[in-house]
């Protein structure tokens, strides 16, 4: 199925350091996906109400300061609201024990730095393609 | 007998410069040219014919001396080397302070405080996930807090580096603590690390998202405050590390500082602050990226058109209002999660340019910040690192040792001749705050952040471990990451809970009514938020307050 994967870029908690998911909003914007992109610092809910909205196929997770550690939050509110279908990455400052946490919680995939935006976007189109037949199937 | 001086003799030094350019192009034919992050090209070569030996006096001339190219004291790091400032923040005051003892003892000189995020946005720690409390800086919210924290510290000899956004709780509760102490307020010193809130604004939004207007009034307040209670606190850093951090060209960082610098200087000037009172305390901070010559060579331009600024823009007259005193990061943007080790080497290259740039203060990163924040351990070897290079690596036995290099000479005058091409800019724009307002430096910072991404992805820019030289991971080099501990954080929390109980609500409520009555009037913010600190209400309480008043302000983001 070839089809135009729709991502929501966003930074929850409390820090403020967005160049990383600036330029992986622009990257993938410029592969030829839609991007809803946030400022930082997004409540939990308001990324949930959003992603329903807008009808997101992945939702990307920037984190420099451990705000990673609330995405579990995230992720049992995304199931609350019935959009477990829904994708999420999470790309930043991840250490190696947390990760293991976030791939329990359910996010599909932990990106670090100095990973390439071409590897980030080839995975972004896995995901949304996947995302987007689990929700048609469901 | 002396020897004779090499002498140039320019035509001949012209003849034999073809000569080699040929035999140069000859053996390279059809070599790329290589430019530097600020976008200046760089030539395999320099030579006599690109310095005008003339100008010395003008341009270089000596250390201590206008235009300060060469550093801006007489005796530079022979007389007094650099500040050994680490950054640290972590857990609850009493985590804190035993981590400042222990790098006070390993040869750190002088106090740094990281604040908790929650600090940064404003927040009491009753107010955020508590799984986020105290993850990257200590969770200080009153004044007993930061008695606690500066426990053993003498306030009255220790510099004290505050990473204290707007409104500067920190500061007011550092104060309040002196005060209980017995310190003069007159011997207080140190700076506010994180004053600068356009850096703020338009690079890492760490602040309480007070609207810029407001931000700009309670800066101002800041100044003229310490001016007149605290004289030795420097109340503004005007910060490029920020920016560079966020992408900004290393040229780009200076100059967007450099009008920022202007444009606080302004607004103090307007609100009826003699120059020469308050320039001397200004200070700047920087990042040091891994491009050596280009961030030497950012650091002589930049002193050299600040002393110019200031004398032709606001006729100050003090030397110590010329004098462009800067502190400095490493950076960490070019520091690697692969092979983590190799980070000590990026930082040294990083702090040796910074040195030979003529810094005063110095923040070596730990190698292990780029997998979570830095460990005690990563933390003593940045100490270390700084250690060797100031005394086992003999860089400081010869003031600005790069100064008269050809290529240093004429790098320096290309970078001020950039800098000062994105200063015109920013004039044209209205100035720091309106090109602010409008998302143009948003968007500048922006565009140099994906152009360097896209020299990364390509390969051009070489990240050794990443897109070049990579190698099976070596697991065994991953640190412990250090957590506070939640039950510490827990008993912190239930103390804080009991300790707003106990305190007097009426002494708070009437010290937040000032503080309103300050920000709706005339009267000075600062010293109301002092006052109010003095009186028990939280850094929260404070916020909330002053945004009340003063104004909402999102930041405006810009892909």
């Amino acid at each position: 199925m070839d089809i135009r994967p729709k991502v929501l870029v966003t930074k929850i908690g409390l820090d403020g350091h967005d160049r990383g998911s600036r330029i992986v909003a622009a990257h993938l914007r410029d592969a030829g996906m839609e991007v809803v992109y946030t400022p930082p610092w997004q409540e939990i809910a308001a990324v949930v109400k959003l992603a329903q909205e807008e009808d997101v196929d992945v939702i990307g997770v920037s984190s420099l300061a451990t705000d990673h550690l609330i995405v579990p939050r995230l992720m049992e509110a995304l199931r609350a609201a019935g959009l477990s279908e829904v994708g999420v990455i999470v790309g930043g400052i991840v250490p190696d024990d947390d990760e293991r946490a976030l791939l329990d919680a359910g996010v599909a995939r932990v990106f670090h730095p100095g990973t390439s935006l071409a590897d980030i976007a080839t995975y972004v189109r896995e995901l949304a393609a996947r995302s987007r037949a689990a929700k048609f199937a469901a | 007998m002396n020897k004779p001086l090499p002498t140039a003799n320019p035509a001949s030094t012209a003849e034999a410069h073809v000569r080699w350019s040929a035999e140069y192009a000859a053996q390279l034919p059809g070599e790329r040219e290589v430019r530097n992050r600020s976008g200046i090209a760089v030539k395999p070569l320099y030579t006599p014919l690109d310095v005008d030996a003339s100008r010395y006096d003008a341009d270089l001339g000596f250390p201590g001396e206008p235009p300060y190219t060469r550093g801006i004291y007489a005796t530079m790091h022979r007389g007094r080397t650099w500040t050994q400032r680490q950054l640290i923040g972590l857990g609850t005051p009493r985590d804190y302070n035993a981590r400042l003892l222990d790098i006070l003892d390993k040869g750190a000189t002088a106090v740094s405080l990281i604040p908790c995020n929650s600090v940064y946005r404003g927040f009491d720690m009753d107010q955020v996930y508590p799984e986020l409390l105290g993850t990257c800086g200590v969770v200080a919210n009153t004044a007993d807090h930061m008695d606690a924290c500066l426990a053993g510290v003498d306030l009255a000899k220790t510099s004290c580096s505050l990473n204290d956004p707007l409104p500067f709780t920190l500061l007011a509760f550092m104060l309040a603590t002196a005060k209980r102490r017995g310190v003069d307020w007159r011997l207080v010193s140190g700076t506010s690390n994180q004053s600068d809130y356009i850096s703020h604004y338009v690079a890492n939004h760490m602040f309480f998202r007070l609207a810029l207007p407001g931000s700009r009034r309670v800066l101002v307040d800041h100044v003229a405050w310490c001016n007149a209670h605290a004289p030795k606190w420097n109340p503004v850093s005007v910060v490029g590390q920020h920016m560079q951090q966020a992408g900004a060209t290393p040229a780009e960082a200076m100059a967007f500082t450099l009008s920022t610098a202007i444009q606080y200087a302004g607004d103090c000037v307007a609100a009826g602050l003699a120059p020469d009172a308050f320039l001397p305390r200004f200070t700047f901070f920087f990042d040091i990226s891994l491009s050596f010559f280009e961030e030497v060579a950012k650091f002589r331009a930049g002193r050299r058109i600040w002393q110019r600024v200031v004398r032709e823009r606001f006729g100050a007259r003090d030397p110590r209002s010329w004098r462009f005193k800067f502190h400095a990061q490493t950076s960490g943007v070019d520091l690697t999660r692969q092979q983590p080790l190799n980070n000590i080497a990026r930082v040294t290259a990083q702090a040796i340019a910074g040195i030979f740039g003529g810094l005063q203060s110095l923040h070596t990163d730990a190698y292990d910040e780029v997998l979570s924040c830095p460990t005690q351990f990563g933390a003593r070897i940045a100490v270390a690192t700084q250690n060797i290079l100031r005394e086992e690596a003999h860089l400081t036995d010869v003031i600005d040792p790069l100064g008269g290099s050809y290529y240093v000479e004429s790098l320096t005058d290309a970078m001020e001749a950039r800098i000062a091409e994105v200063m015109d800019e920013v004039d044209a724009q209205g100035g720091m705050f309106a090109a602010v307002q409008s998302g143009w430096v948003q968007r500048r910072i922006g565009e140099s952040a994906r152009a360097f991404q896209a020299r990364v992805e390509s390969g051009e820019q070489t990240v050794v471990g990443v897109n070049k030289y990579a190698v099976e991971e070596d697991e065994s080099a991953r640190p412990a990451l250090p957590r506070p501990d939640p039950a510490l954080m827990q008993a912190h929390r239930d103390d804080f809970a009991r300790w707003k109980e106990q305190r007097s609500q009426a002494d708070a409520d009437r010290a937040l009514s000032a503080l309103a009555r300050a920000a709706q009037g005339s009267g000075n913010t600062f010293g109301a938020v002092v006052d109010a600190a003095a009186a028990g209400c939280t850094h929260g309480e404070i916020c909330a307050t002053l945004r009340r008043e003063l104004g909402f302000g999102q930041p405006l983001v810009v892909v």
